[in-house]
């Protein structure tokens, strides 16, 4: 047998990381803290920019970890990690000690919890939802309002905890912009007559046909968009939110009574993360993520030798990028295990 | 030997400075306004005198409240003030019983020994010296604890020291070198006669072994005389003139005298009260939480003394009143700064310096008539009648969760409410007030008391306590303003609200302008009490620190904003509590993004708490708050 | 000389190059956040003036960058300074204090001013 990794956090970056050293010839194991694995992956159903089930993503995945090298604990999370001699003691919450030679943290992100937005209402009017529950509903089949009515008028805000210091969250998701224009046209879709809005503040389409989509979604979809950001939402006498926003290029304030709020949760460094930083004495960076070891060669390293990061634990990234950001990091890792035998 | 010319420079200061005393305290008499005459008159010769007197022997002499937020700083005032005292008052009883004759000029008393040198060989002589050497020790040991102040504020349990300016160093320099010449001057003179006791005997014999004691002596004494002597003269242009300011203070403020809203002589004695001690640094936020160290109300005080441009220094401020509940002198240090607010553009010249002596007391710029109104925008309103209006207030339009507990608790009580500001209503004018703008702000007023006025209503019930303090203070209105927590109390004391008990561990934040700022503190606890557990931190009452989102401070960024709020949050969750309960909007939105504890509006954890109530049994008006209806 | 070619109706155009910044730098100098606005409306959206009148902080803002004076003093009086933009702004712009300053600072341009 080869060096022993041990890798923590079986998502999309973690998965492909521990499949790809376990072909590789290393040891490894890969601790998840759920029971499933698949990490953030699992809660969505059709991905940007094509449409793919994200089952298809699950199963290709599942796949990688299928491995005689590679065994998987889940249900149990890092909770310490020691160095003695260039050897990495892993202890986790069930007690066991892992060894281990080089490490890669695949922590992933959590969505922003919109509730921390209170001026927003989630959690306190019932047809405000986050862009999770509105994926959940896709994968139900089935888009209604609590109280079961099919919603006419839906919008979509961006930016929710991603882009507001109010928040601590300063910096922008990247992803949030995209998943917005792609949920409204499935919206549309699924709810041919309803109107949908898009409330943002800069459409942000930088990846690989993002504009396309952008672009499909005004032409075949007909979505509306609204240059503002969103300050409060109330609920009138019939259960109807109403929207407080400025159009800001009409330069009139705006007030729109709608059956439904999707909210476009941020990504934020993972609260398991975020303990292990602590417990491990790995630094953070200024947006709460994994600090990398450098910007341009190093965003798989941490400033620790044998560490190595993989994949939204550095920060946000679509599945594409995580899962090169994982392979990147395999070729670190491996790349040291090197030094150390030689 | 009677005289001697090295008491001359004493003689001078002591008599300029009990003449000032007087010419001052009657130009401050003369500026106080009719009806604070009055109440000075009756004050000095009433009731309150007796508290007076005894409050200057607290405060000014023993320096209790200094003792209760710092034993060693307070220790540090009392031995300078109370050991000067009594060293001044058994000097005199000294020269009394033991001096050539009876009713003597105060030079003989200070400089006894100069003029005694035998004085303090045996029997009550020897024990009366004893007496006296210990007082000086007293107030050496207090001296060394100031001068080391100076050099490093942390000794005498301080964080902050003020800093000084040309003349109050050189006064202080004086006050420095009154005791150890002191004690030299008599240290040689005991040495060359074989007296003193314990302190200055042995120091002087210690000394005339290897020193001619009878020539150096002399110097002494007049190095003695001058310290004393400069600083008297000095004491009116520096903060010393705090001593007489406070005595004077002391009677206006037990004849009931107050800041209000307008400068005045008042105003001028409690600016020149103000000893720079600097506990007002040391409880302030925005010191120990953001690092601004050079806005609190000692250098607001110390700006105005000197004539410098406060403007900068007024609007730095939470407003939270936290300096106010802890200043030794109780002055009303937030009026203050909201008279500095109101002031406008300063109007800076040099002063001379007759008029450093004689200061014009403070004017204030009268408010600008005549000019359009800024809010003629604002179109009559026609409100429904009603019983209780509810003002939710802006900020509470940011937390929706307290607007809907409120509109739970309103519906299950059964009252006949208005909500006035569902969609949005007009700002209640204290955000205006705080900017300085009080014509503004009354415009608002107007407005709104218009419209609650036409309402018919008989209670105005608020969310905000921002809101509240301003209805309380500034509005004229012949409706019971009750804050929300208030509210709830009263539909509960009534059994209108039944509520069940959770076991949840709840710590209570006082917001500023309910607590120090309306003195609203036992409601919301006792509410709480109802429907949770209640724990005590040391943060409680008027020791509540401020959330940070004060609408008072006009100049931090909201990054000092966060830290100040981590701070405050960190203070209230020393028990680990389940929820952080706050009775303000703001508040509760500028804490909870600081912590991950919840943080919750006692409204929210009522309306969690109600038991549904039987929908037949309503009421018209069960608070019995009926009123005659408006015409 | 005879007019030749097009006529452009300059009044159409913000006249950035002759257009009075100074208020812009005096703010920007007292309150630095003043700089980072990204015009997303929320201030305006939230704005309890708002809810009477046409007054838009997210304008004055540009307006004020722009040197676009006249229509800023017309506005400002209108502020009611109840805090609510400087709380809900993304960017964490001390919304309040630019206002209090742009008043100050159009106090000695405009006879008439707020």
């Amino acid at each position: 047998m080869g060096r022993r990794v041990v890798v923590i956090g079986a998502g999309a970056a973690g998965m492909e990381a521990a499949g790809q050293l376990a072909k590789a010839g290393c040891s490894v194991t890969l601790v998840e803290k759920e029971e499933e694995t698949g990490g953030n992956v699992r809660n969505w159903y059709h991905l940007f920019p094509d449409h793919r089930d994200s089952k298809e993503v699950i199963s290709y995945l599942d796949s990688r970890v299928a491995h005689k090298n590679l065994t998987l604990i889940t249900g149990t999370t890092v909770e310490d990690m020691e160095q003695d001699h260039g050897q990495f003691i892993l202890k986790t919450g069930d007690g066991m000690a892992l060894e281990a030679d080089a490490v890669v943290v695949s922590t992933g992100f959590d969505l922003f919890r919109s509730e921390r937005k209170e001026e927003y209402g989630y959690g306190i009017y019932d047809n405000v939802i986050s862009s999770a529950d509105l994926e959940k509903m896709f994968r139900k089949g089935e888009v209604l309002r609590h109280d079961g009515e099919i919603p006419r008028r839906i919008g979509l805000v961006h930016c929710v905890g991603s882009r507001d210091e109010k928040v601590g969250n300063p910096y922008c998701s990247k992803l949030c912009c995209v998943t917005a224009v792609k949920q409204a046209m499935e919206l549309k879709k699924k709810l041919n007559t309803a109107r949908v809005f898009c409330f943002y503040m800069d459409m942000r389409m930088g990846g690989a046909l993002y504009e396309e989509l952008y672009r499909e979604s005004q032409e075949k979809y007909g979505i509306n968009y609204i240059r503002g950001k969103v300050s409060e939402v109330s609920e009138n006498f019939d259960n109807r939110l109403v929207v407080k926003v400025e159009d800001t290029l009409a330069g009139r304030p705006l007030k729109m009574e709608l059956d439904m709020l999707v909210l476009m949760a941020g990504m934020e460094m993972s609260e398991s993360g975020a303990r292990l930083a602590r417990a491990a004495g790995l630094k953070t960076g200024e947006n709460k993520f994994f600090a990398i070891a450098d910007h341009h060669f190093g965003s798989n390293k941490s400033e620790l030798n044998g560490i190595f990061y993989a994949g939204t634990c550095t920060m946000p990234m679509n599945i594409t990028e995580t899962i090169s950001h994982a392979r990147a990091a395999v070729a670190d890792v491996l790349d040291y295990l090197n030094t150390l035998s030689g | 030997m009677q005289f001697d010319p090295f008491v001359i420079p004493f003689n001078v200061g002591l008599y300029f400075i009990l003449i000032y005393a007087v010419v001052r305290s009657v130009i401050w008499f003369r500026g106080l306004s009719r009806p604070d005459k009055l109440r000075l008159q009756r004050g000095f010769f009433g009731r309150s005198f007796g508290q007076s007197i005894r409050e200057i022997f607290m405060e000014s002499l023993i320096h209790r409240r200094i003792f209760k937020a710092s034993p060693r700083l307070g220790y540090m005032h009392m031995s300078l003030a109370f050991g000067w005292f009594l060293l001044i008052l058994f000097g005199t009883l000294e020269a009394d019983i033991f001096g050539e004759k009876h009713l003597n000029p105060p030079y003989k008393a200070i400089f006894f020994k100069f003029f005694n040198p035998d004085h303090g060989r045996s029997g009550l002589e020897a024990v009366w010296a004893f007496l006296m050497d210990f007082l000086l020790a007293f107030i050496l040991s207090g001296l060394l604890l100031a001068v080391i102040k100076r050099v490093w504020s942390r000794v005498v349990g301080m964080k902050k020291t003020t800093k000084l300016k040309a003349l109050d160093k050189v006064a202080m320099l004086s006050l420095w070198s009154v005791f150890p010449s002191r004690l030299l001057a008599e240290s040689f003179t005991s040495g060359a006669y074989g007296t003193g006791s314990f302190l200055t005997g042995s120091l002087g014999s210690w000394l005339s072994s290897f020193l001619p004691a009878h020539e150096m002596a002399y110097p002494f004494w007049w190095l003695y005389s001058l310290s004393l002597g400069a600083f008297f003269i000095l004491l009116p242009v520096t903060r010393y003139m705090h001593i007489p300011s406070e005595l004077f203070l002391i009677f206006a403020r037990n004849s009931g005298i107050r800041t209000g809203d307008r400068a005045g002589a008042f105003t001028e004695m409690q600016i020149y009260s103000c000893s720079s001690c600097g506990i007002c640094i040391d409880v302030c936020q925005l010191n120990f939480s953001t690092g601004i160290t050079n806005i609190q109300s000692a250098y607001l005080l110390k700006g105005i003394r000197n004539d410098k441009d406060v403007s900068d220094i007024a609007f730095n401020c939470l407003m939270c009143g936290r300096c106010d509940q802890n200043c030794p002198v109780g002055i009303e240090l937030t009026p203050i700064r909201m008279i500095q607010r109101r002031a406008g553009e300063p109007q800076l010249k040099a002063k001379s310096l007759l008029k450093r002596y004689f200061p014009d007391n403070p004017v204030v710029q009268p408010l600008k008539n005549g000019t359009e109104p800024a809010f003629a925008f604002l179109k009559p309103q026609e409100p429904e009648k009603t019983d209780v209006l509810y003002f939710a207030g802006c900020m509470t339009h940011l937390t929706p969760s307290i607007k809907n507990a409120m509109i739970s608790i309103l519906e299950a009580s059964g009252v006949k409410y208005t909500f006035i500001d569902k969609d949005g209503g007009v700002c209640c004018g204290r955000p205006l007030m705080l900017a300085g703008q009080t014509k503004e702000a009354r415009e608002l007023i107007n407005f709104n008391s218009e419209l609650i006025w036409k309402s018919g209503a008989h209670t105005l019930v608020t969310s905000c306590p921002i809101c509240y303090k301003i209805f309380k203070e500034s509005y004229y209105l012949d409706v019971e303003v009750l804050h929300h927590t208030q509210f709830i109390k009263d539909l509960i004391d009534e059994g209108i609200l039944k509520l069940n008990f959770s076991r949840k561990k709840v710590t209570y934040h006082t917001p500023c302008d309910l607590g120090r700022g309306s003195g609203v503190y036992d409601e919301p606890k006792e509410v709480l009490r109802h429907v949770v557990r209640l724990q005590k931190t040391d943060a409680d009452d008027e020791n509540a620190p401020c959330c940070g989102g004060s609408l008072g401070n006009m100049k931090i960024n909201h990054h000092q904003r966060h830290k100040i709020a981590v701070d405050a949050v960190r203070m209230l969750t020393v028990k680990d509590p389940d929820i952080l309960a706050t009775s303000c909007p703001l508040c509760k939105k500028t804490l909870a993004a600081a912590t991950g504890t919840r943080v919750a509006d006692i409204a929210e954890i009522v309306a969690e708490a109600i038991v549904p109530a039987d929908p037949v049994k309503r009421f018209t008006d069960p608070l019995h708050r009926m009123k005659q209806p408006v015409i | 000389m005879d007019k030749f070619g097009f006529t452009i109706l300059k009044a159409r155009h913000i006249n950035y190059d002759a257009n009075d910044k100074s208020v812009a730098e005096y703010i920007c100098e007292h309150e630095p956040t003043f700089r980072v606005c990204i015009e997303c409306g929320c201030c305006t959206a939230t704005c309890t003036t708002g809810n009477f009148t046409s007054l838009s902080l997210r304008e004055i803002n540009i307006l004020i960058k722009r040197g676009e004076l006249a229509r800023v003093n017309e506005n400002l009086k209108k502020c009611m300074l109840c805090g609510k933009c400087t709380l809900v702004c993304p960017r964490g712009v001390n919304t309040r204090n630019v206002i209090t300053l742009a008043r100050e600072a159009l106090k000695n341009k405009f006879k008439d001013a707020v």
